[in-house]
């Protein structure tokens, strides 16, 4: 994305005088828009997100279109909102979470991701030293997988009206031409697979909510996949469907894909790669990790002929060393995901009926 | 995983239900076996049990899930003490989506009750711990197999001088339900899965009365789909044997004389009350256990005030049928429709074991459909 | 109301309320052993048992014999059926 933008930081950074925070805690002056507020941007968001864009301190952020349109005909538009608790936790936390996850959105449609918005809405109370956590985090996310973080906005509410600190992100990106990758490109005959161990950051949020009091080294699976996805259109390009796996697990996009193309999927639970302390937890507090949350996990639908092929190539990438085939795509029962159980049986899988809680019975 | 992954491998199936179709044919006439224990109802449509076995083979998915079974009026019981300010109620996860009356204790959480899902009653304890100031409420269930933890853990405050810590006692008891089931004169079966993990605790000899005043055979069972397995097929011998007697196929973990420890402390604690209510079955007596006097400050219905009214079951309700194994699911006219996981009027649908909730999540799909899929195993 | 797991105790925390360390395909969690401590058997004795976990209790130890024999059983149908 080099050329388009004056890339002249130093010279903005002499027109403003550096703002700087020396509270500890963020009060509702922190959002009132006056000189608290243009501090906490300049010294935490500005400082950290530290791009050409961002510096102009803009109410906007712009771009020139005919560069984007070198690099595809669609631009791919995703927005989520981060609200985890805890906001750090075993291997990740609320930060990097939101640039990957909104990275991840952005990814499975074939688009490569460019611009993020970041907005935080920050509750009175938080210590200034998390949120340059959470930012700081943010930013080695966001320059790993080569995005730019280009606007954003603050709010402050009282005590009590959000928990700590929610982060709401938009992305975008930019399809390169003749790709075209949905849920209802889904055909009788095409394979299923996942790029690795399923579970790992549903598993990984029980644990650190520390209410069931128990420990693993489990660590939350977030990782950006969009060079992942890079790599399979590189051998693939009519790669049919993908969608990353995140809340509802496994068996929601199964049964989302299912719905779509007006499908069947039979899918065999022993190609299903899980972490064995992913099984243990799962054991323990009686839940199925094909509904466990993943934060680095794409589910990808391609025809028949190019599964091996994508296969293999998932597998030379470093985010897709345990990538497994696990099903294949039926024409009935239309919109019914079937699993064969690693006892040989077979039964539905079926979509959530809420949150899954943890039983004893 | 150990002792788990070996009672689960497929490959040793294959010999066991040999047998048990050879039985089959040998016995030559329907068979309803029922399996007492939800955690087996879950077991058996998890690994699809019932579809290895043959055609003239019924399983009849019984009473045992003391989630499902407790009755509404208890349940606004719970929530009215889980709204009360000073309380923090908290509960196995199971219960969350039980309905109550009106509504349930997930709803009653959104409302702003404190309300805390716990792994173990330990867990419990240890929030009173944390929170002296508040009162702390531990909702009790589960049969024999839980009853014992519970009732450890009331032995454990006693012994710290914890004030601030009660429990919500709703523990039933296996052998008054079986035998009012088995006392229902429109009760067809031919042999028992006996529950495993409460076995662990009462131990084997409490069956007894099964085999010698009611003629049935019963094998308690262990809950990987190898132990249900071999537990079929050592019925089937009895039923073909003409033998009728209470036999252990869970000895890894269950002793005839049970757990005396265990039985105890469960003594210590608790009294059989004279009767308690269950859904779908009504009043059984002496089913239910409450709290010894000994241990009063530990007795939350002493403690806080709650409607405890009796609800009747829903008019449509067919949980009684069902659980007796009269009815299947499919057969009661608002399974599906009215009655959901999302929205469940009986017993049978409340909790991921009852046998409406089960066949619904997993086995609805037509035998027909399935077939096309050649899923013979 | 059943789900039990098997686990192996790994270390006792404490001694006085017979709290051990469960190790459960490698998540671990203190459970009270009291149910499975006697005289013959106290709660130092219980490292390295196996055990049936519920609720963060430990309800019984695993008869590993029992488990050998149902197993050999199975097995023995297997070859049975073979022959």
């Amino acid at each position: 994305m080099s050329g388009f933008v004056t890339n002249n930081l130093e010279n903005s950074a002499q027109l403003r005088t550096k703002g700087v925070v020396r509270d500890t805690h963020i009060t509702l002056a922190h959002g009132s828009g006056g000189k608290a507020m243009g501090d906490l941007i300049e010294d935490i968001f500005v400082q950290h997100f530290d791009n050409p864009i961002l510096a102009q301190l803009e109410d906007q952020a712009t771009f020139d279109l005919t560069h984007l349109l070198q690099q595809g005909d669609r631009l791919a538009f995703t927005t989520d909102s981060y609200v985890v608790d805890p906001l750090f936790f075993p291997g990740s936390d609320i930060g990097e979470l939101a640039i990957n996850g909104t990275i991840n959105d952005l990814a499975v449609s074939g688009a490569k991701p460019l611009y993020l918005t970041c907005s935080v809405i920050l509750e009175e109370g938080l210590l200034v030293e998390t949120l340059r956590r959470v930012v700081n985090s943010m930013q080695t996310a966001a320059k790993k997988a080569g995005v730019q973080i280009v606007t954003g906005d603050t709010k402050v509410v009282h005590r009590g009206a959000v928990d700590k600190l929610f982060i709401n992100t938009t992305g975008i990106g930019i399809i390169p031409r003749g790709i075209h990758i949905s849920s209802r490109n889904i055909q009788p005959g095409d394979r299923i697979i996942v790029n690795g161990e399923l579970g790992d950051h549903g598993a990984a949020i029980l644990i650190a909510r520390g209410e069931l009091a128990l420990e693993t080294n489990i660590l939350s699976d977030c990782q950006p996949l969009h060079d992942l996805v890079r790599t399979i259109l590189a051998v693939c390009p009519q790669v049919h469907a993908m969608r990353d796996a995140t809340r509802g697990g496994l068996a929601t996009v199964l049964n989302e894909f299912a719905i779509a193309s007006a499908v069947g999927i039979r899918i065999e639970e022993q190609y299903i790669p899980v972490k064995e302390a992913v099984t243990g937890i799962c054991e323990i507090l009686g839940l199925d990790p094909l509904y466990l949350a993943n934060e680095g996990k794409i589910v990808v639908v391609v025809p028949s002929e190019s599964a091996d092929l994508v296969l293999s190539t998932m597998r030379s990438h470093p985010t897709g060393k345990s990538s497994a085939i696990i099903g294949e795509v039926t024409d009935s029962p239309s919109g019914i995901v079937l699993l064969k159980t690693a006892f040989g049986t077979e039964r539905i899988l079926d979509m959530l009926a809420g949150e899954q809680l943890p039983r004893i019975c | 995983m150990k002792y788990v992954d070996e009672f689960r491998a497929p490959e040793k199936a294959t010999a066991v239900l040999q047998e048990i179709k050879q039985l089959s044919q040998e016995i030559d006439r329907h068979l309803k076996i029922m399996e007492v224990c939800g955690g087996h109802t879950h077991a058996i449509f998890k690994y699809g049990i019932e579809e290895l076995l043959p055609e003239q083979i019924e399983l009849i998915h019984g009473p045992g899930c003391p989630v499902c079974i407790m009755p509404k009026g208890r349940l606004d019981d719970a929530i009215a003490i889980a709204q009360n300010p000073q309380v923090i109620f908290t509960t196995f996860g199971d219960t969350m989506r039980v309905p109550g009356s009106h509504t349930n204790l997930l709803q009653a959480k959104a409302q702003g009750a404190d309300i805390r899902i716990v792994y173990s009653p330990l867990d419990s304890l240890q929030i009173a711990k944390e929170n002296p100031t508040q009162e702390v409420v531990f909702f009790g269930l589960g049969f024999e197999t839980t009853a014992p933890s519970t009732a450890l853990t009331i032995l454990q405050a006693a012994a710290e001088n914890i004030t601030n810590f009660s429990m919500f006692c709703n523990h039933v008891l296996v052998i008054p339900a079986l035998r009012a089931l088995l006392d229902q004169d429109d009760l067809m079966l031919n042999g028992f899965i006996g529950p495993g993990h409460v076995s662990m605790v009462i131990g084997t000899d409490p069956y007894e009365f099964i085999s010698q005043q009611y003629d049935q055979p019963i094998v308690i069972s262990g809950f990987a789909p190898l132990d249900i397995l071999q537990s079929i097929w050592m019925l089937l011998k009895q039923i073909k044997e003409n033998r009728c007697q209470v036999e252990n196929q869970y000895s890894r973990l269950v002793a005839k004389t049970g757990n005396p420890i265990a039985l105890k402390a469960m003594n210590q604690v608790f009294d059989v009350c004279e009767t308690f209510a269950w859904r779908g079955l009504g009043e059984i007596p002496a089913s239910g256990l409450k709290i010894r006097t000994e241990y009063a400050q530990f007795d939350a219905e002493l403690k806080f005030s709650f409607p405890g009214f009796r609800v009747a079951d829903h008019k449509a309700c067919k949980c009684g049928e069902i659980l007796k194994g009269m009815l299947k699911p499919w057969e009661c006219k608002v399974f599906g429709t009215a009655c959901t996981p999302e929205t469940p009027i009986g017993a049978c649908m409340v909790s991921s074991e009852g046998a409406c909730a089960a066949y619904y999540k997993y086995g609805r799909l037509s035998k027909a459909e399935k077939s096309k899929f050649g899923n013979k195993g | 109301m059943c789900l039990g797991i098997p686990g192996q105790i790994i270390a006792i925390s404490n001694l006085a309320h017979k709290l051990a360390i469960v190790d459960i395909g490698g998540v671990r969690r203190q459970i009270n052993i009291a149910c499975i401590v006697d005289e013959e058997h106290p709660t130092e004795a219980c490292i390295d048992d196996w055990v049936l976990v519920h609720v963060g209790f430990a309800m019984s130890r695993i008869d590993q014999q029992a488990a050998a024999e149902t197993l050999q059983l199975l097995e023995e149908l297997v070859l049975s059926e073979l022959s």
